[in-house]
């Protein structure tokens, strides 16, 4: 090989090795030091060492390996020459650590990347933080990456940042995967803040992009590692089967101008059957386990629309069955106006009309342009004209945004003409 | 570590406001309960009391050349510090426990937990 091979292959190692280590050289570091700062910044240094290295040594046969040790070795370096009393107890806690600590990830011994990541979501600390403390320790995001992603100034971003891991230091929150009385809750925490982050991607609430594929991909990556690391959990697998079985419309769900296309009019084709598959086959493992949950469910519905070839094929009345029972872990009303709306493509619109007036009975929905609108889309289907107007009217006045309105407006010229 | 508990909520509620105690009145303290399930959990009571209404609050400044005392507690809200709780427990997740099951929490109050700062 040429020399600048050689440098290229071992760029390409490091870029490997980083997506597979640096969340679990993080987390090693932060289990035996107890300092974030220092756990990052000797990560930081074990990957710079790398990039210097490997080039002209080779790469190393066990590369998570040689970095993790040195990452520890600078570690112990850094605490060795401070001269404060607490960096040196943090160095007799480095040192009674065994050197390559047995069963990483196996049963029985938590993995240290599950640990962060309890850590990283505890419920003492603002959402925001939670997301960006995840980004950064577990998925390695710089802090000016996270800070492009959620559209705020570095300078706010390494603040919120620092804010959390001193929090977490100062208030005593517990470097721990919770004991069993706290696990359920605190997993869906966890989960919650995933499936933020991936909507955040998906469907961005700000900026001028609608998609953000760095964000759903991380999302996506530490779905996979949360689901690898709690294989016990079923929503854990349950979201990861989710976000595959969306993310695989991607690619459909924009037009050539970058309008949203609805889901009954993207074109199919363009769905990634890769994705489809994996999901499918992640949420029937998870559902054999017979936990059900809001994600499993989700993931259901999803996968119903999935699998029709066409949108006409689509399993309304599973859809329907689906989110009647998803209304039981998430007393919703937006729940009860989506499975309306299943019921009416099933059995027609007569019964999702009945469904859809009970709920603006109730005051649960007032104000959501959604409610009047499907209302109106029902009527119009019975051929109810002037009704159907007058609820569109009033949608129209609700919308939120310029192309909803733009569609209502289309609606009511139609329905009175 | 050690935090302290601050109750709040609002002290005209019935239920949360403090009960004086009654003469003869042998039923034990509404806390009671909760003091025993903390030692049993490990965790140290070093210090609490409930407080007395704000209407016996007095507000000190000193502007450097004058001490400025006023009628009345800290913030007029809604919401008051009813009382307080030191404790000494293991980390966070325990003193969140600690909090959620204090009778004010129980009775629609809010408890903030904040750690003490150690002292050098």
């Amino acid at each position: 090989m040429t020399p600048d091979a050689i440098t290229t292959s071992a760029e390409a190692a490091v870029a490997e090795a980083f997506r597979q280590e640096w969340g679990k050289i993080v987390a090693s570091l932060i289990r035996m030091t107890g300092n974030w700062d220092l756990a990052e910044e000797c990560t930081q240094d074990a990957f710079a060492a790398a990039l210097a290295k490997w080039g002209s040594d080779g790469v190393p046969d066990r590369p998570g390996a040689w970095l993790t040790t040195t990452a520890r070795n600078r570690a112990l370096d850094r605490l060795r020459r401070s001269k404060t009393e607490a960096l040196k107890l943090q160095e007799v806690a480095v040192l009674s650590v065994p050197e390559e600590p047995a069963a990483w990830g196996d049963s029985g011994v938590p993995d240290d990347r599950l640990r962060l990541m309890f850590t990283c979501c505890h419920p003492a600390l603002t959402l925001e933080a939670r997301v960006a403390l995840t980004l950064r320790t577990l998925a390695g995001l710089t802090t000016g990456e996270i800070a492009r992603a959620f559209l705020v100034p570095e300078g706010t971003m390494a603040k919120r940042l620092t804010r959390a891991k001193h929090k977490i230091r100062d208030a005593g929150i517990p470097y721990r995967v919770p004991p069993a009385h706290l696990l359920p809750e605190r997993t869906t925490g966890v989960l919650a803040v995933l499936y933020l982050l991936f909507n955040e991607g998906y469907s961005a609430s700000a900026g001028g992009d609608l998609m953000r594929p760095d964000l759903t991909g991380e999302a996506i990556r530490l779905g996979r590692l949360l689901a690898s690391l709690m294989p016990d959990e079923p929503e854990a697998t349950g979201l990861l089967a989710l976000m595959l079985l969306q993310d695989a419309r991607s690619a459909a769900r924009l037009d050539a101008h970058g309008e949203l296309v609805s889901l009954e009019d993207q074109d199919r084709a363009r769905w990634d059957a890769a994705k489809i598959a994996e999901g499918i086959t992640l949420l029937e493992a998870a559902l054999r386990r017979q936990r059900a949950g809001p994600y499993q469910l989700q993931a259901a519905i999803a996968a119903c629309h999935a699998e029709a070839p066409r949108a006409g094929d689509t399993d309304w009345a599973q859809i329907a069955l689906l989110y009647g029972e998803l209304r039981r872990f998430v007393p919703s009303p937006v729940v009860d106006l989506n499975r309306a709306v299943a019921v009416a493509m099933a059995e027609g619109p007569e019964a999702g009309l009945a469904l859809v007036d009970e709920l603006a009975a109730d005051a649960g929905l007032s104000g959501y342009y959604l409610l009047p609108a499907t209302r109106a889309d029902l009527l119009r289907r019975l051929n109810r004209g002037p009704e159907a107007a007058e609820s569109y009217r009033a949608a129209l006045t609700l919308a939120p945004t310029e192309p909803e309105r733009r569609y209502l407006a289309k609606r009511i010229a139609e329905v009175s003409g | 570590m050690r935090y302290m508990l601050l109750m709040c909520g609002d002290e005209t509620a019935p239920q949360i406001a403090p009960h004086p105690a009654v003469e003869g009145d042998e039923a034990e303290p509404c806390w009671m309960p909760w003091a025993r399930e903390m030692q049993a959990r490990g965790v140290l009571l070093v210090d609490g009391s409930q407080l007395q209404p704000t209407s016996t609050a007095t507000t000190v400044r000193n502007s450097g050349h004058e001490v400025l005392v006023a009628d009345g507690p800290f913030a007029e809200t809604k919401e008051q510090i009813l009382g307080y709780d030191v404790i000494e427990c293991t980390d966070l997740d325990e003193a969140i426990y600690a909090a959620s099951r204090h009778p004010v929490a129980l009775a629609g109050g809010v408890v903030e937990v904040r750690p003490v700062l150690a002292s050098v």
